[in-house]
């Protein structure tokens, strides 16, 4: 059902964790529906030098947070919020059509953390 | 790797004493069992032979059983085929929240079809009330469906109680038993049901075959036509083979039935004990009225089909009643309608055993778990541990 690469994903997934200073936070998703994810990241200048992430998923939904962390470190705030769902599947040698809807929130997860960045880049900045 | 198999709720492997008295069926007595002449007479011999047992097992008459493709079509007919012969009578059903989906989907069907049908709801074990029952049974009432036992969370319903409340007040008792075929005694006077279904797959018989037990008198309309055969209840060539299996499986099940029920709740109250030890987890279901083989348990701030990945990473086969294994954006609607959250049925896991599990499998068993939960739970937004 999953691809080698989810799989690898889904059990050595990379960068699992908190980051205790970090300059965005984004969750998406919610119980009811059985995927929550939540990503940290860390910003220097405007690229992306850290990402953690914690996932409350199906096997899906922790693989496409795993493999986002690592697509996204290393590029600025401004390319990484262009990375879609699609991608993450695409990085990851596709995903069933059934999680295409329900798991696949990682590009969401980073958006919002991004977007969780600049509001709090804006108010250090005005204060 | 050794696998380790503990979903026999889900199916079982045939025994090979059955795929033995099958085999003849595909071969050199592969006649229809409708023709004259000395294959079609064997085989219907065979199927005589079959019925009488079945009969036999759940204390009925032979020309009370009619052989069906499975647990889904015995359900269908049994509902769909009441409900169109007695739709003069009245239009009302009554089932419960937790039956399995061949017993709601085509209730639900029904309405579609302009008749009514009440929905019981069940406590948080699992149980359908009596008292529920006969406060929802109407004038107009046709037909009550309950299940037997739960395939999700294993308990068992007071069903004898229930079908004497439903006959009581004029109206058709059906039960899925395709959970306790061969596994609890099904005596269809003692249980006092009209209808029963049962499918031999869930008892180490072949898959494609299960029987529908309809009492005399009870009138049902096909939902297959096109032939006479089972008493023109259900239309096409007998599956020989597969009829001949499924009575020989059900025949050896009852055999064994005391002594593996007895073995299988030692194994199953280890699991759910050891099980137990892990913190924020819950087990599911009645704990006196159980089926022997049953486990389930929720842990909470993880969900069902990465703890199933990683279980089969591991060998080891069990299900989940998590949206992503329902097929569905729900989890489960049994551990719905007993009360629990979306977010803690969504890590519900199910296992059940059977014949080919041993002491050490429950043990390795146990001893995986924890560690699947523990490395889960530290991805988990949701813990706090």
């Amino acid at each position: 059902m999953y691809s080698d690469k989810v799989m690898d994903h889904f059990t050595n997934p990379r960068n699992v964790g908190e980051i205790a200073d970090a300059d965005g936070i984004g969750e998406v998703g919610n119980a009811r529906c059985g995927d929550i994810m939540k990503l940290w990241i860390k910003v220097d200048g405007d690229v992306i030098t850290d990402i953690k992430f914690k996932t409350f998923g199906c096997g899906a939904a922790i693989a496409t947070s795993s493999v986002i962390t690592e697509m996204a470190i290393g590029k600025s705030v401004t390319e990484a919020e262009q990375i879609t769902n699609q991608q993450v599947a695409e990085e990851l040698h596709g995903l069933p059509a059934v999680k295409m809807h329900c798991s696949n929130l990682a590009a969401e997860a980073l958006a919002a953390a991004i977007e969780d960045y600049r509001k709090k880049a804006a108010a250090d900045s005005a204060s | 790797m050794t696998e380790i198999y503990m979903d026999h709720a889900a199916t079982t492997p045939v025994r090979p004493e059955v795929v033995e008295v099958m085999l003849p069926y595909f071969g050199t007595e592969f006649g229809n069992a409708s023709s004259v002449y000395g294959w079609g007479r064997r085989a219907h011999q065979a199927l005589d032979q079959a019925r009488d047992t079945v009969a036999e097992l759940l204390g009925a008459a032979s020309n009370e059983i009619i052989f069906t493709s499975g647990g889904s079509e015995g359900a269908n007919l049994a509902i769909k085929g009441v409900a169109w012969a007695y739709q003069t009578k009245g239009k009302h059903i009554i089932t419960s929240a937790i039956e399995h989906h061949a017993v709601l989907d085509t209730a639900l069907w029904l309405k579609k079809h302009g008749f009514e049908v009440t929905i019981l709801p069940v406590d948080e074990e699992g149980f359908v009330s009596p008292a529920e029952v006969e406060k929802a049974l109407r004038p107009d009432t046709i037909l009550v469906s309950i299940m037997h036992a739960n395939n999700e969370v294993g308990t068992i319903q007071p069903i004898a109680e229930i079908g004497a409340i439903v006959r009581k007040h004029g109206a058709f008792f059906h039960t899925d038993a395709v959970q306790t075929a061969g596994v609890l005694d099904l005596n269809v006077e003692e249980l006092n049901v009209d209808l029963l279904s049962l499918s031999a797959h869930k008892f180490y018989g072949p898959k494609g075959v299960g029987t529908l037990y309809v009492r005399k008198g009870v009138r049902l309309d096909p939902l297959i036509h096109g032939g006479a055969q089972e008493r023109r209840r259900r239309a096409g060539t007998e599956n020989v083979a597969g009829i001949v299996g499924l009575a020989k499986a059900f025949e050896l099940a009852r055999e064994e039935r005391v002594a593996e029920n007895a073995r299988l709740t030692k194994l199953r109250d280890r699991l759910i004990e050891g099980l137990q030890t892990i913190p924020s987890s819950k087990v599911n279901g009645s704990l006196s009225q159980r089926l022997p083989n049953n486990v389930n348990v929720c842990f909470q701030y993880i969900e069902g089909e990465s703890m199933l990945l990683n279980l089969d990473l591991r060998g080891i086969a069990a299900s989940s009643g998590s949206a992503c294994t329902s097929g569905s954006l729900d989890p489960s609607h049994v551990l719905l309608a007993m009360g629990l959250t979306h977010e803690i049925a969504h890590g519900s896991l199910r296992l059940t055993l059977g014949r080919d599990n041993t002491e050490s499998d429950v043990d390795f068993v146990l001893q995986e778990i924890p560690v699947i939960v523990e490395r889960l739970r530290k991805m988990s937004p949701l813990y706090q541990g």
